[in-house]
């Protein structure tokens, strides 16, 4: 078991993918020379050289469709968007294009593409940095949507997504990166299924990327309180392992879904929905649901902690359940 | 609008690319003209561009392009798919819906795609195809493959910002694409003057230092050797390569437009200039083609078309059990 931080996994991935296929190229904005706005892919561009590691121009339109085209072209194209925000300039290209583009042809071409992007808040970087639209992807039909939460998934679900033949999105929460944790060995490359963060028998906590060790250490006050909560990490967004939740839902009775995106159409939505719809009869008491505040993410740091998910409104949220 | 003489002079080329190219535009105009037809028959419905007015374009374009080349095309684009190489009745049945044609009657007319022929669609989003066509051209240069990717597009399209990144992109990276612009002085229903402050499409290409050529999209003469040059230019590693077609649709955008935004003497003149009438007129005047021989092409042409209806006409639904089939891989 080796310790490294959440960025330090990402980038072994990468560097593990460039070395062990010529296929696989890395592109995006300011990935080389800078070494990457959140330092993901330093060291990369002097490894890899120019051709290898690309540094884009700010047209993300272009060159998301571009990684399209190289994966049409037989490549396995890696493109970095600099942050959620920022990918909704590409949103075309990957709703209209790559996402589609399979079953509009008739099953003839398939997308191999994998885009990474940064998400969440906690930075104070304000309303056009700081946005959580993992649902926004994980609505469409034709892409794959991962959200690793722990060094383990940082270090192993890019090897899965560039396997996949399909379009996959990866989300990284800005605050995950400087996250550190042993790598257990072997590292699994699943990019199917949520996993049971921490077990328990009292409450089901439902999260995922960014939110996750925010809920762990709500479930670590709601022990202190003689509540034992089980965690699930969703890991994967899209499609959703509605197995797993919902066997923790019938075990724990009890469910809290925690999402960093607005409560309105949200991820969470969808998934109470869901348990709702297959689950009702498991639950002693109405599903919850702890998400964003309903309003663009502030700079001041008191206004940007109380539109957010915090362990106190999970703690808070899991009590009212009894 | 002043239009310019109808086009003429010699046309240098042997017979057999001549009538080639003849044949070619009239293939498209057939095949158009009927689907048309099958349109007011509600045979086909949604979205159907025709390109009637434009087939010098596709004729004399396609005739300079390799089988090992990649096309990407926008949602005019039945001509495309045919000049590359997709038999016609798939196309049609593909506009029926059928799930004989090209994409199990999943595209219909804007989306024509065909893996044999390494056409990439078939793109309904103007502007779309550009940074595909980019992304394409970057995969055969790092897998050093000799093979140019043509990107066709509307006018319309180079007010579109996937229009300038994708220029910028190609141009950075020396990607080879030929970019082809057919230039039929509409957007939908505004006219270029009226959407671009640069009306000459041209000197967006200069802004990104790639080399670009106008041709004349009516004679298919000046457009085949305007492609050849591009082709040429983009072969050599030189990088991308622009070109302005400037032609004319005869018919409105789609079947759904009332063509009210111009002026009926402005069709009535560009008619003048008619890709078709215009090239035989000039061959026979060389005698490379006599009416007997345009008759007899006339009716290889309509037969293809017949065969390309029938073949629809019997084709099948998918099954709507396939419905969710290829969302994704299996």
């Amino acid at each position: 078991m080796k310790k490294m931080s959440y960025r330090e996994a990402v980038r072994e991935a990468h560097r593990e993918a460039l070395a062990g296929d010529p296929r696989v190229f890395l592109m995006g904005e300011d990935v080389g020379k800078y070494g990457g706005t959140y330092a993901v892919t330093k060291g990369l561009l002097d490894e890899f050289g120019p051709e290898r590691v690309i540094d884009t121009p700010l047209s993300e339109l272009g060159f998301v469709g571009a990684g399209i085209g190289a994966a049409l072209g037989g490549m396995r194209p890696i493109v970095e968007v600099m942050t959620v925000n920022f990918s909704l300039l590409s949103l075309d290209q990957i709703v209209n294009t790559a996402a589609a583009l399979r079953h509009m042809s008739g099953g003839q071409f398939s997308v191999p593409l994998v885009i990474r992007m940064a998400t969440g808040a906690g930075r104070q970087v304000a309303a056009q940095h700081s946005h959580s639209l993992e649902n926004w992807y994980a609505h469409v039909p034709g892409i794959k949507v991962l959200a690793p939460a722990t060094i383990e998934d940082a270090r192993g679900m890019l090897t899965g997504a560039l396997a996949d033949p399909d379009p996959v999105v990866i989300f990284e929460h800005v605050l995950l990166y400087n996250v550190e944790a042993d790598l257990p060995e072997p590292w699994t490359k699943d990019i199917r299924s949520a996993a049971i963060r921490r077990p328990g028998s009292a409450v089901s906590l439902v999260t995922y990327g960014g939110s996750l060790p925010k809920t762990l250490a709500a479930a670590e006050e709601l022990a202190g309180l003689g509540i034992d909560a089980e965690v699930v990490d969703l890991r994967v967004l899209r499609p959703l392992d509605m197995k797993t939740i919902l066997a923790s839902v019938r075990k724990c009775r009890r469910v809290v879904v925690i999402d960093e995106g607005w409560r309105t159409g949200s991820l969470a939505a969808e998934i109470v929905a869901q348990i709702a719809e297959q689950g009702l009869y498991d639950l002693d008491a109405p599903p919850a649901r702890v998400c964003s505040e309903e309003v663009p993410i502030p700079y001041a740091k008191h206004m940007e902690d109380a539109a957010l998910p915090q362990p106190e409104k999970i703690v808070a949220a899991a009590k009212a359940l009894f | 609008m002043t239009v310019a003489p109808p086009p003429s002079g010699p046309v240098p080329y042997k017979r057999e690319l001549a009538l080639k190219l003849l044949e070619d535009m009239l293939r498209i105009r057939r095949m158009e003209e009927k689907s048309a037809e099958l349109y007011g028959e509600g045979k086909i419905r949604g979205f159907l561009h025709l390109y009637i007015g434009e087939e010098a374009v596709a004729a004399g374009a396609f005739a300079a392009l390799a089988p090992e080349d990649n096309v990407v095309g926008a949602y005019r684009e039945h001509a495309h798919a045919l000049l590359r190489g997709m038999p016609m009745e798939k196309i049609m049945a593909e506009m029926y819906g059928k799930r004989e044609g090209c994409a199990r009657g999943r595209g219909g007319s804007m989306h024509l795609f065909d893996a044999q022929t390494r056409l990439y669609g078939g793109n309904a989003i103007v502007g779309g195809g550009l940074p595909l066509a980019v992304g394409l051209a970057l995969a055969a240069k790092m897998k050093k493959e000799s093979r140019v990717t043509a990107c066709f597009f509307g006018d319309g399209a180079t007010a579109e910002g996937a229009f300038h990144e994708s220029m910028n992109l190609a141009a950075l990276w020396k990607a080879p694409v030929l970019f082809c612009c057919e230039n039929n002085q509409y957007a939908m229903g505004t006219a270029l003057a009226r959407y671009e402050s640069q009306t000459d499409l041209c000197a967006h290409a200069a802004v990104y230092n790639v080399p670009a050529l106008k041709a004349d999209g009516q004679d298919v003469v000046a457009v085949h050797e305007a492609t050849k040059q591009g082709y040429a230019h983009v072969r050599s590693g030189k990088g991308p390569f622009f070109i302005e077609y400037l032609t004319y649709r005869y018919r409105a955008h789609s079947m759904f437009d009332p063509d009210l935004y111009r002026d009926k003497r402005e069709i009535e003149e560009w008619k003048t200039r008619g890709p078709l009438h215009t090239f035989s007129a000039r061959l026979k005047a060389e005698s490379k083609l006599t009416e007997e021989e345009f008759l007899s092409m006339d009716s290889k042409v309509n037969a293809e078309v017949d065969r390309a209806v029938a073949f629809a006409e019997a084709g099948t639904w998918e099954p709507v059990s396939d419905l969710l089939r290829d969302v994704q891989s299996p």
